[in-house]
């Protein structure tokens, strides 16, 4: 059982669910509340990691990204490490990856909410931020939750990214699917058993308690 | 356009308030009495503040973490840890030889990542990370080091051979027969590695072609991304009869899985197996310690062991 790995998967996971966090909700409430004529143009391009091979967005986060690329140099030059088969190339990539899974929850949530109340707490006084915080987010929340778990999910079991920027490098990159992979190449069908079985009991646990919770439904999918 | 002025009215800090919202000229005006909105009502399920405050600072703390873990640069290999880059068909070998280091160094550790040398070659000039290089092609060293990319000179370990392998329960006789074994009716797949980036799978097109069977077999070929994976396609019967290396086939995991046929060595040309340590290494001591180890007498003894022919001392 390579603890390693798991260690390392689990904190991919996180990290990458709270960046898009961050980043997410500012872009998905844009999503929900703009209405510029070409948002849809934005909208594709949130979506396009849903049906990308993982290996193309491997590929061209390893052009984008690497020595070779304006983003690599600037990085290299500031931190004095590169960007590709480190762990933090690996949170850009996964970020990327696991976008449409954070942001089109949180934007169908969004869309949900009555307008009414958002202008009517503008009306009382209240500025676009406080209002984001406490109206609509609260009232957005499974939805924000679902793409929580959905981002967190997905970036367990990504491979294909991981792969291509990573360099399965032990303790650095080389995350669960990675190393089931390597296991197997290595004629260790017990071990990568073992590794295996365990990443979906995990995943399993996670989505069964998340649904759990939150039991009235919420459309994932924006429903324009 | 007419624009609409809002502006709010003075009134107690009691939950009414008075909104008057007029026009440009001010000629019209609206009064309007705002009852607080009752939002959230039974939606938001974390009114009680105790679980709004430990849930903010739970979160506060995995952000913390996550920073602390991301900004202290964890991920930097300690510079005692060797990383080496080795051709797929060292994976139970070079095990063997890391095994043995490590009693003799026991200060050292090494991890080892097993791909094809062609990704490997990739790799390096994307800026990987490794320390040291073993590859199946000493071509792929020699290039490297035309770029500057390697310290010290580019070392000869081995020299590989390639074998017909078929699981133990085929019922073709491959010794008897040979390379005449892949024309047999049973076989339906035959695995080896990616000719385009695996040095193994390149000598096994070139064997096939010389010994005049390739046209025949081309339509069965299915390629695996490195030698191993192709030795793990046979191994689990996914495929019927693979072209492995030598040192995979007579290892423990394989050796008693299946039966070989040694490939003539004139049917393909000379597998010369090279390395190099990289110019970008922390570890140049390790590095070189581990070089010496595996040219060494005990380390020609282990290659031999996993069926590579050596180079003169």
């Amino acid at each position: 059982m390579d603890w390693r790995a798991i260690e390392l998967s689990l904190r991919l996971s996180t990290l990458t669910t709270l960046l898009l966090l961050i980043l997410g909700l500012p872009l998905a409430s844009w999503l929900a509340f703009s209405r510029w004529r070409w948002k849809f143009f934005v909208e594709a391009v949130v979506a396009l990691p849903i049906i990308l091979p993982p290996t193309v967005l491997g590929f061209y986060v390893l052009i984008a990204v690497g020595p070779h690329s304006p983003i690599g140099q600037a990085y290299m030059a500031i931190t004095g490490r590169g960007l590709p088969f480190s762990f933090q190339g690996l949170l850009v990539a996964s970020a990327l990856y696991s976008l449409p899974f954070a942001v089109q929850p949180f934007t169908a949530a969004m869309s949900t909410v009555d307008r009414r109340l958002i202008e009517a707490s503008w009306c009382l006084g209240r500025g676009w931020l406080a209002t984001f915080f406490r109206i609509t987010l609260p009232l957005a929340w499974p939805g924000v939750l679902t793409g929580v778990v959905l981002s967190f999910a997905h970036t367990l079991g990504e491979f294909g990214v991981v792969l291509m920027i990573g360099g399965n490098l032990s303790g650095i990159t080389r995350t669960i699917s990675i190393s089931i992979y390597d296991q197997v190449q290595a004629l260790d069908y017990g071990a990568a058993n073992q590794t295996a079985l365990a990443l979906l009991l995990f995943s399993f646990l996670v989505l069964a308690i998340t649904y759990g919770l939150q039991r009235r439904g919420i459309a994932v999918w924006p429903a324009h | 356009m007419r624009r609409i002025v809002v502006h709010r009215a003075r009134g107690d800090a009691s939950s009414s308030k008075i909104l008057m919202l007029h026009d440009q000229s001010r000629m019209n005006r609206i009064y309007l009495n705002c009852q607080k909105p009752q939002v959230g009502i039974n939606v938001v399920n974390i009114r009680n503040h105790f679980v709004i405050i430990s849930t903010w600072l739970s979160f506060g703390g995995v952000i913390l973490a996550g920073f602390g873990a991301f900004a202290a640069g964890e991920d930097a290999t300690p510079p005692a840890v060797l990383t080496v880059a080795a051709a797929a068909d060292l994976r139970f070998a070079l095990d063997d030889l890391v095994k043995d280091f490590a009693e003799q160094y026991p200060a050292a550790k090494i991890n080892v990542t097993y791909g094809s040398s062609g990704n490997f070659f990739a790799q390096f000039q994307n800026g990987a990370p490794f320390d040291l290089f073993f590859s199946a092609d000493i071509e792929y060293p020699r290039k490297l080091a035309e770029s500057g990319l390697g310290a010290d000179n580019v070392f000869l370990y081995a020299i590989g051979c390639i074998v017909v392998w078929v699981p133990k329960d085929s019922p073709v006789a491959v010794d008897k027969l040979g390379i005449k074994a892949l024309l047999e009716p049973s076989i339906h797949k035959i695995a080896v590695a990616n000719p385009e980036h695996a040095p193994y799978g390149r000598a096994a097109v070139a064997a096939l072609r010389a010994l005049n069977v390739y046209d025949q077999v081309a339509s069965r070929l299915v390629y695996g991304e490195n030698i191993a994976q192709t030795a793990q396609f046979v191994q689990s019967g996914a495929a019927d009869a693979g072209m492995l290396a030598l040192s995979l086939a007579v290892a423990p995991q394989m050796r008693d899985a299946g039966r070989f046929w040694k490939v003539p060595l004139d049917a393909y040309p000379r597998m010369e197996q090279g390395g190099i340590i990289l110019k970008s290494s922390k570890n140049l001591e390790t590095a070189r310690a581990f070089r010496d180890f595996v040219l060494g007498d005990h380390g020609r003894e282990v290659l031999k062991r996993y069926g590579f022919y050596l180079p003169e001392k």
